[in-house]
């Protein structure tokens, strides 16, 4: 990226490996969590080919194996988390108006160990065998009875090492948002994407022990001969569901949460208003973290834990349908009677709300037991995963990339390839996933490398597959867009959206120091405040 | 607008985690506790009073932690002693499960050999390890004070450090209690 930085080619490579700023080291995150996201699509890619049509041979099913558990493996940890941990690191301190966070080595440390991990989990390819038990590495198929090569215990040595990165990063997000604030910003003036990357913080250090905790104890069994989750020798399998869903829930709250901070910044900016019931957003977030640590068995109503506990997780998971709904009708409400600029990353704002909606509602079902019992694994919960995922977080994130990059880099992102990113990707994603929708209820199981030819299923399947290489596609134009913008883009300016937290008061991209002068602290808008100094409307 | 000490409070947040990595630990120590029906168990296996007298100098090593934080707050003599004394004893703790380890391992007791085995290994193989980290860094900060003079940067590392040896402590009094103390029931 181009910046106030000194740049020759080999101490440039020097002072990037080895710098503790937290803006360089968010956009290392960055750099990587692309890299693996391409890695990730190409995977899904092969999948959607292998099953465009019924009794298709190009992948063999031991390789589809490999590769469903590499790209959701891939997708959820080296993807999803650390791109949101990247945009965190780049971020916090500009909004909080400091001038790094407050542990810049540990910070460094955090993104190489995750930088190993997933160069780990990539190497089982080399070894010979890609873990294939699924992202979530369910006993007793993840022991060493059925999964005999080693790419099981590769899969769990990179998520602790990704794991131990991620907590590093919780710690010194919260120790930077509570010490580091400028005078004058409170907590109740945190720009809200801030406050959902504290609250996410917190979950992610009480969640990752459980997943670690679970992963050592998986190693124990497959190095040691232990039995821990192998029914042989008294160990239980639902153990490692009941502590993998322990982390497994929280983490889907880990990978949203900071989605909704970005949209909670985006949506009033280009709305020109305030966002509609701050304390609401902010509070809320709090209600789905502590919600979301008693939910877990709601992955497991096929297990058959009896009625009772069934009820229990139901009612729970169904109750996160209410602070959820909050936060969208607070994002409607932004955007109620405001000046909208349909920028790109508007767009994607506005398609968040959208599809995570869709998402959120075929969530809903999910909870209802019997519902759950009928669509079970099937393509049903690919599509829901798929909607508040992708189409939730990453769209939230696509929106946060176009109104950040300026900021990074000093330049615009084309608003014209912008726009043909964002309707290819929007139409790609639903032309992909809507009908798998229908494909679950109609019964088509998930992780089964080929289907017979019921009725409807070819067709629908061709259509996903096509889906998927519009995404592909638009995931290439925007490649571009950046690319290109980096060389030609035009100049950005300090402010170009007219925003009004304070990472816009300095110079894009900020010096290392990031601020020269803070500006004063008033309340939730500083950069509003100074030009409006009596106050007065949006 | 600084509220509290950056490496104190860090260390707080990274116990707090480490609470949850040892309290999942824990549970499936008691889940499984009843599932050993043959073979070794706590009670045919473990020798709590030996272990008791080690348990004895991993607590006595949070107090000369606490006498050398605060020597070093005070600024008088004594705290490179009594830091000395809590690497002493917090290793004399290791020796003493070392011996226990091979024992038990001698026996053919091992993590694969049952559920007990498999918990019992894996529960204080880790407090084994997380004493073992404390003792790099406590013997880091031994090496400090013949290089530098503490000011006011080492004084927060020393109390970081000092923190996290107190849980280490507190987990396994923890340990000791569940594992070790029912026994005697």
């Amino acid at each position: 990226m181009e910046s106030g930085y000194p740049a020759q080619s080999l101490s440039a490579w020097v002072a990037w490996i080895s710098t503790v700023d937290h803006k360089r080291i968010g956009i290392l995150y960055l750099i990587t969590t692309l890299v693996f996201f391409c890695i990730g699509g190409v995977e899904a890619l092969l999948m959607r080919i292998q099953l465009a049509w019924p009794g298709n041979t190009f992948l063999s099913p031991e390789m589809y194996n490999q590769i469903f558990t590499m790209h959701g493996t891939t997708m959820v940890f080296l993807v999803v988390v650390p791109l949101l941990l990247g945009l965190a690191n780049y971020l916090t301190p500009l909004m909080i108006g400091a001038s790094d966070m407050a542990l810049p080595r540990l910070n460094a440390f955090s993104f190489w160990v995750f930088l190993f991990g997933g160069v780990l989990l990539y190497f089982s390819f080399v070894s010979g065998h890609a873990p294939s038990a699924g992202w979530f590495s369910y006993a007793p198929l993840s022991e060493k009875g059925y999964s005999t090569r080693y790419g099981l215990d590769y899969w769990a040595l990179a998520l602790l090492g990704i794991g131990v990165g991620t907590i590093a990063t919780a710690i010194n997000l919260i120790v930077t948002i509570i010490n580091l604030r400028t005078d004058g910003l409170t907590i109740r003036r945190l720009p809200l994407f801030v406050w959902m990357v504290f609250v996410n913080s917190f979950l992610i250090i009480f969640a990752l022990p459980a997943l670690n905790a679970s992963l050592v104890m998986l190693l124990i069994d497959r190095q040691l001969n232990a039995h821990f989750f192998t029914q042989l020798g008294g160990g239980s399998p639902i153990l490692w569901q009941h502590y993998f869903w322990s982390f497994g829930h929280p983490e889907v709250y880990i990978m949203v949460l900071p989605a909704f901070g970005i949209i909670s910044e985006v949506i009033p900016v280009f709305s020109r208003k305030p966002i509609f019931g701050y304390g609401f957003v902010a509070a809320s977030t709090v209600a789905i973290a502590l919600l979301s640590v008693g939910v877990w068995a709601h992955h497991m109503f096929a297990v058959g834990l009896g009625h009772a506990w069934e009820y229990a997780f139901g009612a729970s998971s169904l109750l996160i349908a209410v602070p959820t709904g909050v936060k969208i009708f607070n994002w409607i409400a932004t955007m109620w009677g405001g000046s909208i600029r349909f920028s790109t990353s508007m767009l994607f704002a506005i398609a968040f709300l959208f599809t995570f909606t869709i998402g959120g509602l075929s969530g809903v079902t999910f909870a209802t037991v019997p519902i759950d019992w009928q669509v079970t694994d099937t393509y049903y919960v690919v599509a829901h995963m798929h909607y508040v995922l992708f189409g939730g977080t990453l769209f939230g994130v696509m929106a946060g990339l176009y109104y950040w990059f300026p900021k990074m880099s000093g330049r615009m992102l084309s608003e014209r390839w912008g726009m043909v990113h964002f309707w290819l990707m929007f139409i790609g994603f639903h032309l992909t996933f809507l009908v798998q929708h229908v494909l679950g209820l109609s019964g088509m199981p998930r992780r089964v490398y080929t289907y017979p030819n019921e009725p409807g299923w070819a067709i629908m399947n061709l259509i996903s597959t096509v889906g998927a290489f519009v995404i592909g596609i638009s995931v290439v134009v925007l490649l571009g867009n950046i690319l290109v913008s980096l060389r030609e883009g035009e100049r950005a300016g300090d402010n170009p959206w007219d925003a009004w937290t304070l990472e816009w008061a300095t110079t894009s991209p900020p010096p290392e120091h990031n601020f020269d002068a803070v500006p004063p602290v008033h309340g939730r808008r500083p950069l509003w405040d100074l030009v409006h100094p009596n106050g007065g409307q949006a | 607008m600084k509220r509290f000490n950056t490496a104190r409070l860090a260390m707080a947040v990274f116990i707090a985690s480490e609470a949850v990595f040892f309290a999942f630990l824990i549970a499936a120590y008691v889940y499984f506790h009843g599932a050993v029906v043959h073979g070794p168990s706590a009670s045919n296996s473990l020798d709590p009073p030996r272990t008791l007298i080690f348990t004895f100098c991993l607590l006595g090593s949070s107090g000369t932690m606490w006498l050398a934080e605060r020597r070093l707050a005070e600024g008088k003599a004594g705290f490179r002693l009594w830091l000395g004394a809590t690497i002493f004893l917090g290793a004399v703790f290791i020796f003493g499960q070392a011996m226990e380890y091979t024992g038990l391992i001698g026996k053919g007791i091992t993590p694969g050999r049952n559920l007990f085995g498999a918990t019992f290994f894996t529960l204080t193989g880790f407090h084994g390890f997380h004493v073992l980290c404390g003792l790099v860094a406590l013997a880091g900060l031994l090496i400090l004070t013949f290089v530098r003079s503490f000011q006011e940067r080492e004084m927060s590392g020393v109390g970081a450090v000092s923190m996290y040896w107190h849980f280490v402590d507190a987990v396994w009094i923890a340990i000791f209690s569940l594992v070790y103390l029912t026994v005697w029931l």
